[in-house]
């Protein structure tokens, strides 16, 4: 079904500022949110709900973390990499966040070149993107086989509770899943852009509906959230 | 009431212009198994949802037989009625009545009521339904696996859940989690639909408050869903590695069987919290949908507009928001700190101000009304009855020093199955008897309606009064067989024949009503586009049953409240929501 052609939103929005225009926003017909389509409303939709589940996941461990009566073990010492004979503790989490927060900037720029129609640099800079989520998620990857390789497990951990190997591969494992999901998605709308899909209103795989450059910004919003709760694990379980 | 605002009234532009972006389907396939029309989808829903309740309702029958009879049936053994009553709870309370409510009248009602033509994404809805039927599947299978489905309680309490002691230790409580997480993902495409589908695709004219009251509670209920949800998909998946990989989220030092067993330092308080947090706003998932319905079905068959309308949609919405921050009522037993049972029972009595709010404002409506005794009418008085007496027991249970002797007595199963089992039943069955006819364009049979009627509801109150004085004599829940235990006299266990035979009785009634159901599909008496003379939208579709996209060429423009029911003055006794006031109206033409 196309969206409905607002016909009084204009006026509204004009007449009505502050509180008093959310108040005519929210009391209106159509939309409530006047000049939000229905796929960025889902998306925020979405995100709300999916902050509660990591809000969730991170209070489980919080929880977990405060009532066991075994030490906890250092972040900063398990988390320490040894590189040229240098002891940094917890580096290579330091360049994980950088990178993913850096993704934030690249993403933040194809929003913005998705809207000027310039197909090209949208692509690929959806695509570098998509190669910092991936090279994320590769970190990652290495640091989990290198506690691995150290003996960490879900259910026990040379150092300490074993809650520790627990919370860390549910949470991180659930946070890499929603970066690798970003990523796909990332390739699959880049490609789409690169296509030509939203000038030409090709029509979708699946939907069969017309897409535009605003999907662009879905997917960044997507990606930002996911940015977000990053900064939450990395302060919540590498820094506490 | 006809408040128009302004700017409509300088003349209403078309609401939609050019072609109509639907996804039209071109087989057979497409029309009727993988479709995007939020009107199949919903039929789907609710034949899923109603198919795997007729399970349910049979392990209620055979639990009925254990307790009422015990000893004479020799193949239910204790193990197996853990089973039944944690498959039974499960099933009632999140495969059907949550996905009837909100899959099912949620996927029907709100674009033909909100003046869409059908839900904002089509295609997430489609898939929300093939992931819930998923997980209804594999709910199902558990009953095939080895060690049959689990038996640790429908709340699925660790660390019992997944201790050997426990049936359906081996494969059931995976298979559990498994379908309750394919649910909530399931769930969570169908309910941004319905959220954005409420905000953003309504009709011209169609603004918040002028929703039928039934968008309201469905919206709500999607709302807190989308929200509570959440916690019992992170405490399944920690559950599941408890059980799968052998960490210990939920699990303490314990010695299973002599052993000292593998898990250690878990908490699982953190469980219950966890899951009420989910649990409790579960129930309000369950009841908002149902105040929605009920508020329109008695509206429309006592031919009066709801009793403060405004106060009715800020008590869902107050309920709504209140019901995130009472939930460890539900473990004053469970050991927390005294303080937290003050506060939450605090805020578990203050719910009871916007419920009475709701409760006062059905029976003002009522009040001098022209009531029709009509089936819908029937099971709606039924509803504020069930409910009223429910919510008072729930009085009981909210305080801290009444809760704690019924704790884990039959009191405690009375009051829920009063309040969130039989009362929103009520609701379903009033509600498929009013909008049957716009799903099928046939009437339900009058007859076997009323037959259905009089057997469920003084049915419920045969099976459900009896089993409070049984919980306030100290009878203990999800007991197999009480034995002969001295504080239990023989008194209660007669109560409990009759209770049984009642059970057995309403549950035959349920036939009858699943019988009528198909043959009014054929034989039914020709309804009409709108046989209660109801003023939603929904009644005032083009064709009935509604054909794909539900308004012929344009969207219907709102022009009134949905509750005009005998206006003074007016021609007849209610104005459809898609009527223009007598200023708009040109001169001969239809009042």
């Amino acid at each position: 079904m196309a969206e409905t052609v607002l016909t009084n939103a204009e006026r509204r929005r004009t007449t009505a500022t502050g509180w008093q225009g959310i108040v005519a926003d929210w009391s209106s017909d159509q939309r409530a949110f006047k000049n939000v389509s229905w796929g960025k409303a889902m998306m925020w939709i979405f995100l709300l709900s999916d902050t509660f589940i990591f809000g969730c996941f991170l209070l489980s461990y919080m929880t977990a973390r405060m009532s066991t009566t075994v030490p906890w073990p250092n972040p900063s010492e398990v988390f320490a990499l040894t590189i040229a004979g240098q002891h940094i503790p917890l580096i290579l989490i330091a360049i994980m966040t950088f990178v993913l927060i850096s993704s934030s900037g690249t993403m933040a720029m194809a929003v913005n070149f998705g809207y000027r129609h310039d197909r090209r640099k949208t692509a690929m800079l959806m695509l570098v993107t998509a190669a910092f989520g991936a090279a994320f998620v590769g970190m990652q990857a290495f640091e989990w086989t290198k506690l691995i390789m150290e003996g960490v497990r879900p259910w026990e951990n040379p150092w300490g509770a074993e809650q520790f190997g627990s919370c860390f591969f549910m949470i991180t494992g659930f946070h890499g899943t929603h970066v690798t999901i970003g990523v796909i998605f990332l390739i699959i709308i880049a490609r789409k852009v690169w296509r030509g899909d939203f000038e030409t209103e090709r029509r979708g795989f699946f939907t069969s509906r017309k897409g535009n450059y605003e999907i662009v910004e879905i997917t960044g919003l997507y990606w930002h959230f996911v940015d977000l709760v990053w900064v939450f694990i990395f302060a919540f379980f590498y820094l506490w | 009431m006809v408040d128009v605002p302004s700017d409509v009234l300088a003349g209403i532009p078309p609401a939609e212009v050019g072609e109509v972006d639907l996804y039209h389907p071109r087989s057979w396939w497409t029309r009727y198994v993988f479709s995007q029309d939020a009107k199949v989808i919903a039929v789907q829903y609710a034949i899923t949802a109603m198919a795997i309740g007729m399970v349910a309702l049979v392990l209620s029958w055979l639990m009925r037989l254990q307790l009422g009879f015990p000893g004479t049936f020799s193949f239910i053994d204790p193990s197996q009625y853990l089973q039944f009553i944690t498959m039974h709870g499960m099933i009632m309370v999140i495969y059907l009545l949550t996905a009837l409510f909100l899959g099912g009248f949620g996927n029907y009602l709100i674009p033909l009521m909100v003046g869409a033509r059908d839900m904002v994404f089509p295609y997430a809805n489609m898939l929300s339904y093939w992931i819930y039927l998923l997980a209804v599947l594999v709910l199902v299978a558990t009953f095939f696996v080895p060690g049959g489905p689990t038996g640790a309680g429908w709340t699925l309490y660790p660390p019992q859940a997944i201790l050997s002691g426990s049936p359906g230790q081996e494969a059931g409580i995976i298979m559990m989690l498994l379908s309750l997480i394919l649910f909530i993902i399931g769930f969570t495409m169908g309910g941004l639909n319905y959220v954005v589908t409420v905000l953003q695709g309504r009709t011209r004219g169609m603004t918040l408050m002028r929703l039928p009251l039934t968008v309201w509670g469905i919206f709500t209920a999607t709302v807190m869903a989308l929200l509570a949800f959440p916690a019992l998909f992170v405490a399944s998946v920690m559950m599941l590695f408890d059980r799968l990989l052998g960490t210990s989220f939920f699990m303490p030092t314990l010695v299973e069987m002599g052993q000292l067993g593998k898990y250690g330092g878990g908490s699982p308080l953190l469980f219950q919290h966890l899951f009420w947090f989910f649990g409790h706003p579960e129930v309000y998932i369950v009841a908002l949908p149902a105040f929605g319905i009920v508020s329109d079905l008695i509206s429309t068959h006592a031919r009066k507009n709801i009793f403060g309308y405004r106060m009715m949609v800020w008590a869902i919405v107050g309920i709504g928001a209140m019901s995130f921050v009472v939930w460890a009522h539900h473990m004053y037993v469970s050991g927390m700190n005294p303080k937290f049972g003050f506060f939450f029972a605090t805020t578990t009595l203050i719910i009871a101000i916007p419920t009475a709010i709701k409760v006062y404002n059905w029976i003002l409506t009522l009040w001098r009304g022209d009531i029709h005794l009509t089936i819908p009418m029937l099971f709606a008085l039924a509803f504020i009855i069930t409910f009223v007496n429910g919510g008072l027991t729930g009085l009981f249970l909210g305080n801290v020093v009444v809760d704690v002797p019924l704790s884990d007595t039959m009191f405690v199963v009375a009051h829920f199955h009063m309040v969130m089992g039989v009362a929103p039943i009520m609701v379903v069955f009033g509600a498929i008897y009013h909008w049957y006819p716009k799903v099928t364009g046939r009437m339900l049979n009058e007859t076997l309606g009323r037959f259905h009627f009089w057997v469920t509801f003084l049915g419920a109150y045969a099976i459900f009064f009896p089993m409070h004085y049984l919980g306030l004599l100290g009878v203990p829940r999800r007991y197999h067989d009480i034995g002969g235990t001295a504080f239990v006299p023989a008194s209660a266990h007669d109560l409990n024949a009759f209770m049984s035979i009642a059970a057995l009785i309403v549950g035959f009634a349920q036939l009858v009503f699943v019988f009528n159901m198909i043959w009014s599909l054929f034989k039914g008496k020709e309804a009409g586009g709108n046989p209660w003379n109801a003023t939603t939208l929904e009644w005032q579709t083009p064709q009935t049953p509604p054909a794909h996209g539900n308004w012929g060429k344009e969207l219907p423009v709102v022009y009134r409240w949905a509750y005009d029911y005998s206006v003074p003055g007016a021609a007849r006794d209610f104005i459809p929501q898609n009527e223009p006031p007598a200023s708009l109206t040109p001169k001969g033409a239809h009042p």
